[in-house]
C-alpha cells in the first residue's frame, strides 16, 4: 500500500518512450520487425500493469500526487514544470490509454504479419511514441506539457495515417489530418498563452485553485476558453473540423482503433474535462460547445448511414460520439462526458479491431463485399455485436449508462434543442450500426466471390498490394484469400477482441446495476426524469428494428428507404459539401490571397529593392572615373582635403 | 631669436617637400620630397621644445629621425622591387588601382 502512485504513473509513462528510443536508435533491432514488435508490446504491457496499480492506489488516495521537475527556469521562478499530476481522472485515462495501446500493439502483430520487417519495426516505433505522448497528455501537470504532448500525438497520428505512404490517398489523408488539427492547435496555443498572461501560471492545479477562489478575472476569459475549445475542436473532430477523421481511415485499422477512436481524438474531450472549472466560468462558451457537439453528433450520424466502407461508418460514428461527449461537457456535466469517453474508448476500439478482423478476412473495406460472415467467423461476429449493442446504448452493455448520463445531463441543463438532436442521433446510431451488422455478418454475400476472384488475380504477392493498389476498393491488411471462404483471425487478433469485449461487458454490467466504483459515479442520472431511460432505449430499439426490417428481412426495400430521404441522402453522399467548401476556401480564398501576396512580393517589395540596387550599381559606374590609380592624384586629394578643413576651422568655428 | 623664424623655416621646407611630392614623376623624387616634409616637422618639434623647455620634443625628434631612416630604406627597397617588376619607376605609369 506504500507504493507510490506517482512513481508508478511515471514508470507507465516512461516505458513506451524507452521502447521508442530503443527502436529508434538501435536500428538493426528495429529492422528485425517481429522481435521489435514484441519488445514494444511488452513495454506497453508493463505500462498497463503499472497504470492499473497507480489507479488502484490513487482511487482510494485522498490527495492528488504532484511529481514534477522544474522546466524552463528563469531568475525569479520556473515558468513551467515537467512531470506527472496523478489523480483519479488522469490515472483512469492512463489505464484506458495503456490498455488500448497494449491490445492494439498485440493485435497488430497478427494484423500486419505480411508487412516487411523494417516497416513493422517503424510501425512499432511510432506506436510506442504515441503511447508515450498520449500518457504524457493524460498526466500533464500543466498546460504547456499538455500542449507539447498534444502536438506529439498529432505527429504520431500523421505518421501512422501515412504509414502506407506509397499510397497517394494515405499521404494526402495524413497531411489533411495534420493541417486541420493544426488549425485548431493554433487557437489552443493562443488560448494557453493568453491564460498565462491572465493568471501567471500554466499549472493546472494552481489554475484550479485560482478559479475556485474567484481569483481569475472574468474579463476576456471567454476568448481564452473559446481558443482552448478550438484546439479541442480540431483534435476531437467537431464540426467543421471533423473532415479529417473519416479520411484518417487510410491508416492501418489498429491505428484507427487506437488513435482515431479510443485515445487521441478524445484528447479534446479530455482537455475540456480537465479544465471544466475554467469553462464553468464562461457559460456562453459552454453553450457553443453544447450546440456544436449536438450538431456534430447529428451530422456525423447522418453521414454514417450512407457509407459503404465499414471503417468510414465507424469513423463517422466516432465523430458522432465525440459530439455526444462535447454536449455533455457543454451541459456542464463533464463527468458524464468523461464516463462516455472511457466506455466509448473500450467499445469503439473493440468495434474497430473487429472491423479489422473482418477486413483481414474479406480483403476489402466495402460492406457490399461482405455478408454472411457470422457463420464463418462466429467469434468475431459475437464481439462485434457486443460492441454494437454498447454503442447503441442497450442496457447491460458498456455504453448504456454513460449515454443515459449524457442525455440526463443535457436534459437537466435545459438544453432542449441539443437534447432532441441527441435523441435522434441515438436512433440513427442504432440504425447505422445494425445496418453494418446485418450487411456484414448476416444475409447473403453479395460480391464476395467476385472480389475474392479479382483479389486473387492481382495480389498474389501480398506485399505488392500496398504499393501497387491505390484504387477505391483498396485491399487493406494485404491478406486476400484465394478462396471466398473467410475465416476467423489468428489468436493474436482474437485475444484483444475478447479482452475488450469482456471489459465492455464488465463495465456495462457493473454500471447498469450500480456496482463497485460506478455507484459513486452516478450523479447526473439521478436528476434525470423517469421517462428518459425508456425513451432512449426505445429509440435505440426502433433504430435496430428499422435496420432489421430493411437489411435483414428486407421487409422495407433499402432503395425505397433511400428514396424517402432522397435529398438528404444525396447531400450526405457528398458529405454535405463540407469538404468541397474547404476545398473552395483553399483554392479561391487562400490561393487567391497567396497570389496577391506573391504579386506584391515579386513586383512591389522586390521591385523597390531591385531599383535601389540598380541605382547603386549605376552610381558606382559613374563614380569610378575619379579613381585614377595615380598616387599623386591622391596626394592632391589629401592636400585639398586638408585645405578645406583649415578653411572650415577658420571660417566656421 | 624668437619662435617665429623657425616656424617660418619649417613651413617653407614643408611646402617645398609637398611641392616635390606633388609634381615629381619619379618615385625617388617623391621619396625625397617626403624626407623634406619629415625634416620640416623635426624643425618644428625642436623649435617648440626649446621654446617651451620640455624635453619630450627632443626625444620625439630622435624617434622621428630613426623612423625616417627606416622609411627611406623601405621606400627605396619598394622602388627597386617595383622597377624589377614593372621596368619603370614613373609614378603616373603606376596606376594599377585605376577604377
Amino acid at each position: 500500500m506504500m507504493a507510490n502512485s506517482g512513481a508508478l504513473a511515471l514508470i507507465a509513462w516512461l516505458l513506451p518512450i524507452f521502447s521508442f528510443l530503443v527502436l529508434a536508435i538501435v536500428f538493426p533491432f528495429r529492422r528485425l520487425g517481429r522481435p521489435a514488435a514484441w519488445f514494444s508490446t511488452l513495454c506497453a504491457a508493463g505500462a498497463f500493469a503499472s497504470a492499473v496499480l497507480a489507479w488502484r492506489i490513487q482511487s482510494v488516495a485522498a490527495h492528488p500526487v504532484h511529481l514534477v521537475w522544474p522546466w524552463l527556469p528563469t531568475a525569479g521562478k520556473t515558468i513551467a514544470d515537467v512531470g506527472v499530476l496523478v489523480d483519479a481522472q488522469s490515472t483512469i485515462m492512463l489505464c484506458l490509454v495503456s490498455l488500448v495501446a497494449f491490445l492494439v500493439q498485440f493485435y497488430s502483430v497478427g494484423y500486419l504479419h505480411d508487412e516487411p520487417a523494417p516497416a513493422l519495426g517503424r510501425y512499432y516505433a511510432y506506436q510506442s511514441l504515441f503511447a508515450f505522448s498520449m500518457m504524457g497528455l493524460a498526466l500533464a501537470p500543466n498546460l504547456l506539457q499538455l500542449f507539447m504532448c498534444w502536438e506529439l500525438v498529432g505527429l504520431c497520428s500523421y505518421l501512422l495515417i501515412g504509414f502506407w505512404y506509397q499510397r497517394p490517398s494515405a499521404a494526402r489523408a495524413a497531411v489533411k489530418a495534420f493541417w486541420i488539427t493544426k488549425a485548431g492547435d493554433v487557437g489552443m496555443l493562443v488560448g494557453i498563452v493568453m491564460l498565462y498572461r491572465l493568471a501567471g501560471t500554466f499549472d493546472i492545479t494552481e489554475l484550479h485553485s485560482m478559479a475556485a477562489s474567484n481569483a481569475l478575472p472574468l474579463a476576456g476569459l471567454s476568448i481564452i476558453t473559446f481558443c482552448l475549445y478550438l484546439g479541442a475542436m480540431g483534435k476531437s473532430a467537431q464540426f467543421p473540423f471533423h473532415v479529417w477523421l473519416p479520411d484518417a481511415m487510410e491508416g492501418p485499422t489498429p491505428v484507427s482503433a487506437l488513435i482515431h477512436a479510443a485515445t487521441m481524438v478524445t484528447a479534446g474531450v479530455y482537455l475540456l474535462v480537465r479544465t471544466d472549472w475554467l469553462f464553468a466560468l464562461t457559460p456562453n462558451v459552454l453553450l457553443i460547445v453544447a450546440w456544436i457537439g449536438a450538431f456534430t453528433a447529428l451530422l456525423a450520424a447522418v453521414l454514417a448511414c450512407v457509407q459503404d466502407d465499414i471503417k468510414r461508418v465507424l469513423a463517422y460514428s466516432t465523430v458522432s460520439q465525440l459530439g455526444y461527449m462535447m454536449t455533455a461537457i457543454g451541459a456542464g456535466v463533464a463527468s458524464a462526458g468523461f464516463l462516455h469517453l472511457l466506455t466509448h474508448g473500450l467499445f469503439k476500439a473493440l468495434l474497430f479491431l473487429g472491423a479489422g478482423a473482418v477486413i483481414h478476412a474479406v480483403g476489402s473495406n466495402d460492406l457490399p463485399n461482405m455478408g454472411g460472415l457470422a457463420r464463418r467467423m462466429p467469434q468475431t461476429a459475437l464481439v462485434f455485436i457486443i460492441g454494437t449493442l454498447s454503442l447503441a446504448g442497450i442496457p447491460i452493455f458498456g455504453g448504456y449508462v454513460s449515454k443515459e448520463e449524457i442525455l440526463g445531463a443535457v436534459w437537466g441543463a435545459h438544453l432542449t434543442g441539443p437534447f432532441l438532436l441527441l435523441m435522434l442521433v441515438a436512433g440513427l446510431t442504432a440504425f447505422y450500426m445494425f445496418r453494418v451488422v446485418f450487411l456484414a455478418f448476416f444475409g447473403t454475400p453479395a460480391r464476395v466471390a467476385a472480389v475474392a476472384h479479382a483479389g486473387a488475380g492481382h495480389t498474389t504477392p501480398p506485399r505488392v498490394a500496398h504499393a501497387a493498389l491505390h484504387n477505391e476498393a483498396v485491399v487493406e491488411g494485404a491478406h486476400v484469400n484465394e478462396t471466398p471462404h473467410a475465416h476467423e483471425p489468428p489468436a493474436t487478433m482474437l485475444l484483444p477482441l475478447w479482452v475488450l469485449a469482456v471489459g465492455t461487458m464488465v463495465v456495462g454490467v457493473m454500471s447498469t446495476f450500480h456496482l463497485g466504483d460506478f455507484a459513486a459515479a452516478e450523479t447526473a442520472g439521478e436528476t434525470a426524469p423517469g421517462w428518459l431511460t425508456p425513451t432512449a432505449v426505445g429509440v435505440a430499439l426502433a433504430g435496430i428494428a428499422l435496420a432489421w426490417a430493411t437489411y435483414q428481412t428486407r421487409a422495407i426495400n433499402p432503395e425505397s428507404l433511400a428514396n424517402a430521404f432522397g435529398p438528404i441522402r444525396a447531400a450526405a453522399l457528398r458529405k454535405f459539401w463540407i469538404d468541397d467548401i474547404f476545398e473552395g476556401i483553399y483554392s479561391f480564398v487562400l490561393l487567391g490571397f497567396s497570389r496577391i501576396v506573391g504579386w506584391i512580393d515579386r513586383y512591389l517589395v522586390d521591385g523597390v529593392l531591385n531599383l535601389l540596387s540598380d541605382w547603386t550599381v549605376q552610381a558606382g559606374d559613374e563614380l569610378r572615373g575619379i579613381q585614377t590609380g595615380k598616387p599623386q592624384d591622391y596626394v592632391y586629394g589629401i592636400g585639398a582635403g586638408v585645405l578645406v578643413l583649415i578653411l572650415l576651422m577658420r571660417l566656421v568655428f | 631669436m624668437g619662435l617665429e623664424p623657425y616656424l617660418f623655416l619649417s613651413a617653407t621646407v614643408f611646402c617645398i617637400g609637398l611641392f616635390g611630392v606633388m609634381t615629381r614623376r619619379n618615385t625617388i623624387g617623391i621619396l625625397l620630397g617626403i624626407e623634406l616634409m619629415m625634416n620640416a616637422v623635426n624643425i618644428n618639434l625642436v623649435a617648440f621644445a626649446r621654446y617651451t623647455a620640455m624635453a619630450a620634443g627632443f626625444v620625439f625628434t630622435v624617434f622621428t629621425i630613426c623612423i625616417t631612416v627606416t622609411e627611406a630604406a623601405l621606400g627605396l627597397a619598394i622602388v627597386i622591387l617595383l622597377f624589377r617588376v614593372r621596368r619603370t619607376v614613373m609614378a603616373d605609369h603606376l596606376d594599377l588601382l585605376k577604377g
